[in-house]
């Protein structure tokens, strides 16, 4: 069984926990032209990698990022959002 | 084994063919190169060299010929997709199927066994009226049938669900099938062999030589090659190949896990599908169940297996069929799934000129083996999309103009 650590509760079984993609910057949805906005909703860094994504431990509806290596799915850490950097 | 290579062993006047040459060199250019020898890459370079007589071509590949999700697919075939494009598509495969090992000289073992999809809900009871209409305004065989149905061509099978989640009905269409996916690479690839095209193996493609919007050649781990056109169809590894000319897309990768039981005496004919438990499963002629699921949850570019697939798969197969619980799991393992948004693939032309995709196949490549090459033959021998996949070009995602195949899809995801 595969075990991530959230940092509210601490190492969870990886089927308590939901993934939703990498972190992306957001364009300004009133600003964006249509081409900008597509590509925003579309595409994806479909490479491996190190990626930041988003997850969330479901039980506890606890969201927060994760540093994975998408090809040899380590979790390199797990930390709370703090805002774009 | 051949038994004329039993009688004559290695007896050189008597020389036993090999199934593909091998080439102990690459050349220094081709009129066409195409990535990937899974039965896709192989059936471009087969139609390329039948019916366009373009043999100047090689296919190259990073591990062995269909080792990839060609070799790890659940091989279903049907046709009975949701959209005008999907159908169209999709049955113009179903048709490419039927004389195929004619065609090759080779058993397919093309199996026509009816396939069910299983309405648990009210909801997807509509979703398969809807498809079945669409089917039916193109010609293809599907028709909504009731429970009773079901348990008349499935007798093992406990209706009810154990109580869970009782069968409403079913899309039934006839002619779903199945086929030894192993071979459809083989037959492919030997064709194309036979008719001059060099499959090179345990060559990887590094990077692409793109100079002014246009391809120049490609670079592989033996050594640089030029060509103006490549054709890329390595499924799980498109969006590695997207990052060498810059092109970018909405594919992602996800696992996607399959397994197969002992042998057991034959008692399944047709092909069941459970949207709603999330599994499906069909009867191989060797008495194997061959069973799988919906896509891994997250991300992942690699093709390890787990036991909470297992534990799911066996848990779902259970409610279906309770008298399975003494069968043994024989083998698990995973393929990486090229995903789309809207289910639908990607293919054709690119904003690189002489670079076309076949991509974005995920979970329901196999069937579209056939009408992937002969299409993809058209395009790159014509420079132009074949009319059967404009529908499925990459700039449908920038236009906002999707093919929504989602509700086509086998199993939830
Ligand atoms: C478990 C599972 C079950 C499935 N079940 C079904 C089903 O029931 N019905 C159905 O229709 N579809 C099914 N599919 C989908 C289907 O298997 C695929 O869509 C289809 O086989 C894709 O074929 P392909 O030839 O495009 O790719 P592949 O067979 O994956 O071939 C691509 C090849 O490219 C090679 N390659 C990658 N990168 C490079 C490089 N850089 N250089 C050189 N070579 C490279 C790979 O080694 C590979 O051999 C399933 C898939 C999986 C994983």
């Amino acid at each position: 069984m595969k075990i991530l650590n959230c940092p509210l509760n601490g190492p969870r079984p990886v089927s308590e926990f939901f993934y939703w993609g990498e972190v992306r910057p957001m364009p300004n949805p009133a600003t964006a032209s249509d081409e900008v906005w597509a590509d925003y909703v579309f595409n994806r860094n479909g490479a491996p990698g190190v990626k930041k994504e988003w997850w969330c431990h479901t039980p506890s509806n606890t969201w927060f990022i994760a540093e994975r290596d998408t090809e040899k799915d380590v979790v390199v850490r797990t930390y709370f959002y703090e805002g774009e950097d | 084994m051949p038994w004329r290579l039993l009688r004559f062993a290695l007896n050189k006047k008597h020389p036993e063919p090999r199934m593909f040459n091998f080439h102990e060199k690459l050349k220094s250019s081709y009129d066409v190169v195409i990535i990937g020898a899974g039965g896709h890459g192989l059936a471009a370079a087969y139609y390329l060299a039948r019916d366009y007589g373009i043999t100047n071509v090689c296919v190259l590949e990073k591990g062995y010929i269909g080792g990839g999700n060609t070799g790890r697919n659940t091989t279903i075939i049907r046709s009975n997709y949701l959209t005008p494009e999907g159908v169209k598509f999709y049955d113009e495969s179903v048709n490419l199927w039927q004389d195929l090992s004619d065609d090759f000289d080779l058993n397919l073992f093309y199996a026509n066994r009816g396939h069910f999809t299983l309405a648990h809900t009210d909801s997807a009871l509509r979703t398969m009226r809807w498809r079945a209409e669409v089917n039916k305004h193109y010609g293809v065989d599907s028709e909504v049938v009731g429970p009773e149905v079901v348990k008349e061509a499935a007798p093992m099978i406990d209706i009810s669900c154990g109580g869970h989640a009782p069968i409403l009905g079913a899309l039934y269409h006839a002619p779903g099938s199945v086929a030894r996916h192993d071979a459809v690479a083989w037959g492919y690839g030997r064709g194309a062999d036979q008719r001059g095209v060099e499959i090179h193996q345990q060559t990887e493609v590094l990077g692409i030589d793109v100079q002014a919007g246009k391809v120049k050649g490609v670079k592989t781990s033996r050594g640089y090659i030029s060509t103006n056109k490549v054709l890329c169809a390595v499924a799980g590894s498109t969006p590695r190949i997207l990052k060498m000319v810059d092109v970018k897309s909405p594919i992602y990768i996800h696992p996607l896990q399959a397994m197969v039981s002992e042998p057991i005496k034959p008692w399944l004919d047709p092909i069941l599908v459970s949207g709603s438990l999330h599994v499906y499963i069909s009867q191989s002629a060797r008495g194997e169940l061959v069973m799988g699921a919906s896509l891994d949850p997250y991300e992942l570019h690699g093709t390890r297996s787990t036991l909470d697939f297992v534990e799911g798969l066996t848990t779902h197969m259970l409610e279906m069929f309770p008298f399975l619980s003494n069968v043994k799991v024989m083998r698990q393992w995973a393929g990486m799934a090229d995903m789309t948004p809207d289910f639908a693939p990607v293919m054709g032309k690119t904003p690189v000129e002489g670079f076309y995709l076949d991509s974005g196949w995920g979970t329901w490549g196999f069937k579209a083996t056939p009408v992937c090459g002969k299409t993809m033959a058209h395009t790159v021998a014509t420079d132009s999309d074949h009319p059967l996949i404009t529908g499925f070009s990459l700039d449908r995602f920038r236009n906002y103009a999707l093919t929504g195949e989602k509700g086509a899809a086998s199993v939830g995801h």
